[in-house]
């Protein structure tokens, strides 16, 4: 998205910024050093599935945010995929207006609480920072977003923001995840009477299932669909589309336009031998009972998990470190992260590979399970893996990992989970005739438009991307129901 | 929410509930199932779609009391409500008129079995069902079958009813006297790893459906997962029903134990809770 400046510098050029600039030089104000983010104690967190980073109190916040050096160009802005007026809301937080930082994030981002918390900025808004050409540690911006919207919520003073009204029309959001609960916010702002349908009995996508408690307790969640509710979003849950309901039904029931958040929820599996052994799950199926189903409080709960005492999760993404950090909470005496590439490579955000670290997860890096034993009961009992070298870099510029021969060695095991990525779930493309589909089982869209081969379906999120970022998928929402409403207005005209 | 309209006791541990689902019973097809939640601390699980009524909006479940999920569904009674229903789920049985099915149904297998037999047979098919249950008390859905069926078999462990011995005995006299196009068999794993060994050596094609542990039902975790011909597959979606003399029974056997221990402990601290 093209960052608009001219309105920033307008912005930026008010009185009580430029007042607030001349408090403290550029000098001071980068002398600062970057805040750290209190944590809960590894030994405690271990315990159980509190949150881990415990937010800054607000004179760290105030401190932090006395370090931004309110560029002329924030270069910040062009880092974050939705681009936020960064310097706009964290020159509120010097200024103490909590709640209009919270409202200035709103304006463009409809999660904030969950962005703070779960976006890779280092790869982001804070790799832009300028504070890298001093050589020094970027401004936290997360962190003070978090904080900026945490206030709010605390304060039980969530502001609705003006919503249009006179216009009728009927939107449906498909999935609850948050490219549609962006999507969802931006059309009832505009005024639509929007439905969003879930397959799940609890809303919110991957943020609920998949990310765990103590990195994003679901309480925050929870408050962003209640907000949206009051913007008028209607939710329904337990609805399979393409199943329960088709797109078909929906057109009969008056809905007009579509977008189509359903996710990338297919698990991937290796294929190799003893990979349906007892005690191998997938890395959804692993976070989906913990998460949803609350097995981490059996029997307390219904729904079981299996206990490991010794756990390898395969992979380095998110999902990877999230499982192996789930499976040490679950009482873990070992648990390991096997990734074939070299920790450099790791998707994962820098922060939750710490945060494992901290928390005695093993990593063995360069190595790649190629079968798994059993014991008479069907139970996973070992793992055999190679052990792997760094060739020439691939397409995605990633150095490719090659085997080494005659490197295998076995590990004892009694979980194991698989988190090597995920696909789109064909049920939609599937079911919805006239669709264009990727080989990957991505769904094809005009960039700019989100508009699918059918003019009154849109999509984003991971149905478009495959398995990408929460701040990418809800870009995609916005942009959607931006385009979604001028074909919509065009429409009627016509 | 979904409202219990109707509440019948089979048998001693088996239950029939009509549910209203108003979305769910405009679409489904014989073969497909829905998953439930009881309770916000409950399971999701699988129950076949035994039966559905468009007019009335209403599903038929029939439920076997086996562990506390299936304890706690046939505790509700009239009045009260499922918290959740999802479906119609997997994919429809594919119903097609191929001359003579025999339709095996063991215990409460023989609930999903219903309407499917009678979609072979409304099709043009000759119908001949063979039930099997452990005793007398245990069998379902008998007079039921009978309105439609060509011929019924039943054989019970005990000889407490009808013939004395296995399903496999009965289905095998068929076998021996007619020729068969299609068996379907839907029960307990062994009792289809046997009929499938049996159906094969007459050269019989034969589906069965398969009810592997599922957490989501729709794709999305694997925990359904068995292999059919060497390949892995998904029950919910690739499934529930797949070739009978593809399916390796003995991974399925071993899978659906994943939970003993856990099932006995929660099952018993359930019973207490009711005490
Ligand atoms: C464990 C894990 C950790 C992650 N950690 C991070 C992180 O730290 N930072 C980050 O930025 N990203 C992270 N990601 C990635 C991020 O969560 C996703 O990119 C993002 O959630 C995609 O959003 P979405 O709206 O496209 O879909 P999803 O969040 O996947 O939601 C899709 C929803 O659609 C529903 N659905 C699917 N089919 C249907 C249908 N037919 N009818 C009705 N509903 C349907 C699904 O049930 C689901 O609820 C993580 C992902 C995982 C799995
Ligand atoms: C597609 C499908 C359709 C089914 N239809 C019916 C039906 O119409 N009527 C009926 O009575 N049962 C049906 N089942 C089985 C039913 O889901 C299980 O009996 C139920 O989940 C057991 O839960 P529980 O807590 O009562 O028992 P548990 O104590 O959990 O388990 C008792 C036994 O049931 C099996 N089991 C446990 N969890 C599951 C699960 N999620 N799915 C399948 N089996 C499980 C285990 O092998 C275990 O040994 C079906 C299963 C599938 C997959
Ligand atoms: S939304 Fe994410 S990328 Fe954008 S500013 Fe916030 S933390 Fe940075
Ligand atoms: S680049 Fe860094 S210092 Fe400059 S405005 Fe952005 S956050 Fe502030
Ligand atoms: S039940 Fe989850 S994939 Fe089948």
């Amino acid at each position: 998205m093209p960052v608009n400046f001219q309105e920033l510098s307008a912005a930026r050029n008010q009185e009580w910024r430029n007042e607030l600039r001349n408090r403290l030089s550029a000098k001071e104000r980068s002398n600062l050093p970057r805040v750290k983010m209190p944590e809960m104690e590894p030994m405690d967190r271990i315990l159980g599935f509190k949150e881990v980073n415990v937010g800054l109190n607000e004179d760290a916040a105030v401190l932090e945010s006395q370090r931004c050096l309110d560029c002329s160009t924030p270069s910040c802005i062009s880092g974050c995929p939705v681009n936020i007026d960064i310097p706009g809301f964290i020159k509120l937080i010097e200024k103490k207006d909590f709640l209009a930082a919270a409202r200035k994030l709103k304006e463009t981002n409809a999660l904030p609480a969950v962005c703070g918390r779960v976006c890779p900025q280092e790869i982001q808004c804070e790799a832009l920072c300028i504070y890298h050409k001093m050589k020094k540690a970027p401004v936290a911006i997360g962190y003070l977003e978090r904080f900026a919207s945490d206030c709010e919520r605390l304060a039980g003073n969530i502001s609705i923001p003006p919503i249009q009204t006179g216009n009728q029309v009927k939107v449906a959001a498909i999935g609850s995840g948050p490219a549609s609960l962006t999507f969802a916010g931006e059309m009832a702002k505009s005024g639509y009477l929007v439905t969003v349908f879930e397959a799940l009995h609890e809303l919110a996508g991957v943020l609920s299932y998949g990310i765990p408690e103590f990195r994003l307790p679901k309480s925050i969640v929870r408050s962003e669909i209640a907000y949206l509710e009051k913007l008028g979003v209607v939710f329904e849950k337990n609805v399979i589309v393409g199943k329960t309901l088709t797109i078909e039904d929906m057109k009969k029931q008056g809905f007009q336009g579509f977008f189509i958040g359903s996710g990338a929820g297919l698990p991937k599996f290796m294929h190799i031998p003893g990979e349906n052994a007892i005690g191998v799950y997938s890395s959804n199926e692993y976070l989906t009972r913990v998460n949803l189903m609350k097995a981490y409080q059996f029997p307390h709960y219904d729904t079981p998990i299996v206990l490991g005492k010794r756990v390898a999760v395969i992979g380095g993404g998110n999902t990877a470190m999230d499982s192996v950090r789930v499976a040490i909470r679950l009482g873990a005496e070992k648990a390991m992260i096997v990734y074939r590439r070299s920790e450099q490579e790791m998707p994962a955000r820098i922060e939750e590979i710490h945060h494992a670290k901290e928390e005695g997860v093993e990593f063995l890096t360069l190595t790649n399970p190629v079968e798994y034993s059993a014991d008479a009961d069907g139970r996973v009992k070992q793992m055999k893996v190679q052990k792997m070298g760094l060739g020439a870099a691939d397409d995605s510029g990633r150095k490719r990992p090659v085997v080494i021969p005659g490197s295998e060695y076995t590990i004892d095991v009694d979980t194991v989970v698989v988190g090597v990525g995920t696909d789109p779930n064909p049920l939609i493309p599937r079911t919805i005739q006239g669709l264009e589909v990727t080989k990957w089982g991505t769904i094809v869209v005009n960039e700019e438009t989100m508009q699918t081969a059918l003019p009154e379906i849109f999509a984003g999120g991971d149905i478009v991307r495959g398995g990408a970022t929460v701040i990418l998928a809800m870009g995609d929402g916005k942009k959607a129901a931006e385009s979604m409403h001028v074909y919509l207005q065009n429409k009627k005209t016509n | 929410m979904n409202k219990i309209v109707a509440k019948e006791m089979l048998s001693e541990n088996v239950v029939k509930l009509v549910v209203e689902a108003p979305q769910i019973s405009q679409k489904q097809s014989p073969g497909q199932f829905v998953i439930i939640r009881t309770d916000d601390r409950g399971e999701r699980i699988p129950l076949t779609i035994a039966d559905a009524d468009k007019e009335k909006m209403t599903i038929t479940l029939i439920i076997q009391i086996v562990g506390t999920s299936s304890h706690k569904i046939a505790n509700l009674n009239p009045g009260d409500s499922l918290l959740d229903i999802s479906g119609p789920l997997g994919k429809p049985t594919h119903i097609e008129n191929v001359g003579t099915v025999v339709a095996c149904g063991g215990g409460v297998g023989i609930a999903p079995l219903y309407p499917i037999a009678r979609a072979f047979k409304e099709i043009g098919n000759k119908l001949i069902t063979v039930l099997g249950a452990r005793n007398r008390e245990l069998l379902i859905l008998e007079k039921e079958m009978a309105v439609f069926a060509d011929e019924m078999i039943v054989m019970t462990d005990d000889g407490s009813y009808g013939e004395k011995g296995l399903i496999t005995a009965g289905i095998e006299k068929v076998l021996l006297r007619e020729p068969v196009h299609l068996a379907v068999a839907i029960g307990p794993a062994v009792m289809m790893k046997f009929v499938a060994l049996l159906t094969k050596k007459y050269d019989v094609a034969t589906i069965a459906s398969l009810n592997t542990i599922m957490v989501d039902g729709t794709g999305m975790c694997g925990a359904c997962r068995v292999t059919v011909g060497g390949k892995t597959k998904f029950v919910c979606v690739d499934g529930p029903e797949f070739d009978a003399h593809e399916i390796d029974y003995d991974e399925m056997l071993k899978r659906l134990n994943t939970y003993k221990k856990e099932e006995q402990v929660s099952y018993d601290g359930y019973l207490k809770s009711l005490t």
